[in-house]
């Protein structure tokens, strides 16, 4: 279902300076099903990828993926020279321009999320997965772990592949030799008979006029030279001395500076403005009313925040103001109760009858679990240069969806999207966040007001206050042992859904399992925060999993274990753990280990962590990640990811708690929504298992393991059983100490 | 109009003096390497060195700054080619990822460096965990401190004797 033929081939042309451009494009070869609709009155696609050769045998990746640190520059580009069999050193990136030829992004409105347009390149895949991918995810969007092994996967090797064969015959042409007797290497095409070599700048003009072949030939791992190192990443140099660009460091002549403060109560708008309450105050340029945020434009960003905190300015609070933290989760509480009582829950997964199994089991496990509202926080906070001029929009910033944020600026100004022109640059931190394009809109409509270009930066009050939220969110499980321990029902309720889909779960052979939920939806607005539903289900599975097994009598890791039996690749995920972390050994009396596993975005993840806990703070001090991404392109960036993904997933554990009180978010900044510094950073192990099988992602799956094997850690050592994170709000004592009072 | 030296460099500039030195060297000198994070000197991504020490510019006011030698990720490697160890070290450990703190990371651990050579981990603890990255490239800037430390511990005997 939903299978799409591919069908590829060259465009080129001949650009300044001599270079050959090359590109794949994909065509559906399939218009049946669900997606007809979408594609219908379409031609063929445009594509995503190209591939430049310069006269000095120069070759340039052009990637249409945004960097905010994930490395994906590289990763793509040594996709690509490695099935084109480039000389490292030649190779380049560009990142691609937010312009219509790279998308046909008239494609699916209907489909996307508000703000995001179809990617066509997803379409073209292996299987549904990609398919259910594109209903949430535009064109040049980087989030959902999906650059390398989408866009590396279905477009780089293949563009990489196919110019290479088309190189290859155009020196079998010029040589008059049949193309079995060359061979390629560094960028060079060789005819050993002969002892002739040249380079394929030579050959580029008379391979851009071949047809690329439709599906060229990948190589398989065993023939990687570039794929499965670690080479150096593009983007670090100009990270370590200060130059590399980052959307808040856009300067244009002439450009002033804004700052916005919204409605503190989402839904709210603003009522009133008086001006005069800032009429002496200097270099005050403007203040434009946005209807749901005002701004302030002046000489400077600190003038324009001193002037934004003496205005006299009023908010309505769109009704919302009752709402409070303890009063949505007993909204949540209240929603599950009436769901289950009328039986009018939504399935997510349903496998055997676990009501009668709960029914028959020996001994019945229940807990609830609940997580809060996070903010991503991304160090840069958001923000935005825009200028209008010459009936266009040029924009500046770090966005992970630079074609929907042009389709939301164009509609926010009266434009054309084709009058948007989107320049995009490094990202300070995406996490999900830089897919929402509020801040871009804001700088747009304020630029329609002035003559000059405007450098819109938000507070990092406003950022942490106005963010697009994970859900806080209720779950509660039953779990069913028979006799021996063993676990055979699984039973799973929880509040408001989002994606991707089997977030909740397990891998675990539980014969009987029911998974439902109950949409309860607030005021609060909800983003993709890094590794999206994964955050929170890994949380509340693993350590349900680690209940029951403790219920059961049984050691948390053997557990697992035995009830992976017919999962081969995620027992080997955890046995590596295990074993590297030295499962079993005696530790400290004030440590404790635990155990976590957890597959998103196609890569599995296990995660051993030892938590120390001294005067009833817990320190993680280590941690072992064993993961199996089916092949890791650039092991040095995969460990980096894992070592990220903990960090961001500690911090959420640790801290992360963003409430509300009077219907607005009650944290500020980084004194009272913390982040996990220096002193407090666990040393961090990665181990990789090539496991073969599709790719899986890298930058998100490192996050959903680390909050459970942390707090199963904390159990370990205390007996305490975190059910509600953050950890930074439980009193934590070590279990004997316990004992012995 | 105040006059602030930046990398050896004289500005004189017009602004308020009690702007942060953050966007005085940021908006009004425009470099643009030192970073707004918080303004509340809690994230350390604005750190730049007043008189050899690490600062959090966000919360400095451009007058405090006067009459200082002010150096910031544009100025590290004291003006010379090439790179400070710290840097150097950060390309050897790829430490960035997203990068958007690392100016504040890189001038905290030169700091660090010049004061304690050879510093322990305590050491680094307590002078880095003012920097917060959100990335979490702590363990790498970790090994980047000893790395450089140990380019740096090797490297002095030499200049002295070249004195």
């Amino acid at each position: 279902m939903n299978k799409w033929t591919r069908r590829a081939f060259i465009t080129t042309g001949v650009a300044a300076g001599g270079v050959v451009v090359f590109g794949v494009a994909i065509r559906r070869g399939d218009r049946s099903g669900k997606v007809r609709e979408l594609v219908a009155g379409d031609g063929d696609e445009l594509f995503d990828v190209w591939l430049k050769i310069g006269p000095d045998n120069t070759i340039t990746a052009i990637i249409p993926h945004a960097d905010m640190g994930q490395g994906v520059h590289t990763s793509l580009a040594m996709m690509l020279a490695d099935e084109l069999d480039a000389d490292w050193s030649q190779v380049r990136f560009e990142e691609a321009p937010a312009h219509k030829e790279f998308a046909n992004y008239a494609l699916a409105r209907e489909y996307s999320m508000p703000g995001a347009d179809f990617p066509a390149w997803l379409i073209d895949s292996v299987d549904g997965l990609f398919f259910r991918a594109t209903q949430r995810m535009g064109l040049q969007i980087t989030g959902g772990s999906t650059s390398v092994r989408t866009t590396g996967q279905i477009a780089m090797r293949v563009t990489g592949a196919a110019t290479r064969t088309v190189l290859l015959q155009a020196a079998a042409d010029e040589w008059q030799v049949p193309v079995s007797e060359l061979s390629t290497q560094g960028g060079m095409i060789y005819h050993e008979a002969s002892d002739r070599k040249a380079s394929y700048a030579h050959f580029a003009p008379a391979a851009a006029d071949l047809s690329m072949p439709d599906k060229p030939i990948l190589k398989a791992s065993d023939d990687f030279a570039i794929m499965g190192t670690s080479l150096a990443r593009f983007d670090v140099p100009q990270k370590v001395n200060g130059s590399a660009k980052f959307g808040i460091d856009a300067k244009l002549p002439g450009m002033k500076y804004a700052t916005v403060m919204a409605a503190p109560v989402f839904g709210g708008n603003v009522v009133s403005v008086d001006e005069s309450s800032i009429q002496d105050m200097p270099g005050i340029r403007k203040v434009v009313n946005l209807d749901t945020a005002v701004a302030v434009v002046a000489d400077g960003y600190w003038q324009a925040r001193q002037a934004l905190l003496s205005l006299a300015v009023e908010f309505s609070d769109g009704g919302n103001s009752g709402a409070d933290q303890e009063q949505i989760f007993r909204r949540f509480g209240d929603d599950l109760d009436a769901a289950a009582s009328a039986g009018d829950e939504r399935k997510d997964r349903k496998s055997g009858n676990a009501l009668a199994a709960l029914d028959a089991a020996d001994r019945i496990v229940e807990a609830e679990y609940r997580v809060p509202y996070l903010a991503h926080a991304a160090m840069e906070p958001m923000n935005c240069t825009a200028w209008i001029h010459d009936d266009q929009c040029e924009l500046w910033l770090g966005t992970q969806n630079p074609l929907g944020f042009a389709q939301q600026v164009a509609k926010a100004i009266g434009m054309s999207q084709s009058q948007v022109i989107l320049h995009n640059q490094y990202l300070g931190g995406g996490f999900g966040r830089r897919a929402f394009d509020d801040f871009a809109v804001q700088s747009a409509r304020i630029a329609a007001e002035v003559p000059y270009p405007v450098k819109l930066v938000w507070s990092r009050e406003e950022d942490m206050r106005h963010d697009h939220y994970r859900q806080a969110s209720i779950s509660r499980f039953k779990g069913g042992l028979d006799g021996s321990g063993n676990a055979v029902a699984w039973h799973n309720h929880y509040v408001n859904k989002h994606d991707p889909i089997e977030a909740p779960h397990i891998p675990y052979g539980i014969a009987a399992q029911r998974i439902v939920f109950t949409d309860s939806e607030t005021h609060v607005p909800w983003g993709f925060w890094r590794s999206v539903d994964h955050s929170l289900h890994a949380f509340f599975t693993e350590s349900f999993i680690d209940e029951l097994a403790i219920a059961a009598g049984r050691d948390p890791y053997q557990y697992r274990r035995e009830l992976l039996a017919d999962s081969p690749r995620f027992r080997a995920v955890l046995d590596l753990a295990a074993e590297r972390a030295g499962w079993g050994d005696e530790l400290p009396d004030n440590v404790g280990r635990g155990i976590a596993l957890h597959k998103s975005f196609g890569t599995i993840v296990a995660q051993v962590a030892d938590v120390e806990i001294t005067n009833g703070k817990p320190k993680a001090r280590r941690i072992v990640c064993a993961v199996d991404p089916g092949y890791a392109i650039h092991p040095d960036n995969l460990a980096a990811q894992m070592e990220s993904g903990i960090a961001y997933g500690l911090t959420a554990a640790l801290y992360g708690d963003i409430s509300i009180s009077g219907g607005a978010v009650e944290q500020s900044n980084f004194h009272d929504y913390r982040m996990l510094r220096m002193n407090e950073a666990p040393a961090v192990e990665t181990y990789i298992i090539n496991g073969g099988g599709p790719l899986g992602g890298g930058g998100e799956p490192g996050t959903p393991p680390i909050a459970p094997a942390f707090t199963n850690a904390i159990f370990d050592a205390t007996g305490i059983r975190i059910r509600e994170l953050p950890v930074s709000q439980h009193e934590l004592r070590l279990k004997d100490v316990e004992d012995v009072a | 109009m105040i006059t602030l030296s930046i990398n050896g460099e004289s500005h004189a500039i017009d602004v308020d003096p009690s702007t942060p030195l953050l966007w005085v060297i940021r908006d009004y000198v425009g470099l643009t390497g030192t970073k707004f994070g918080c303004g509340v000197a809690q994230c350390g991504a604005c750190t730049v060195h007043l008189n050899g020490k690490p600062i959090r510019s966000c919360v400095v006011p451009a007058v405090a700054a006067a009459g200082k030698q002010i150096i910031t990720i544009e100025g590290v490697n004291g003006g010379k080619q090439g790179l400070h160890p710290v840097q150097q070290a950060w390309i050897d450990e790829q430490v960035p990822q997203c990068g958007y703190c690392q100016s504040g990371q890189v001038m905290a651990a030169a700091a660090l460096l010049d004061k304690i050579p050879s510093p322990t981990d305590h050491d680094i603890d307590l002078a880095m965990s003012g920097i917060v990255c959100r990335c979490g490239t702590y363990p790498r800037i970790r090994k980047g401190i000893k790395r450089a430390a140990a380019v740096i511990n090797a490297l002095e005997p030499l200049e002295t004797s070249n004195e």
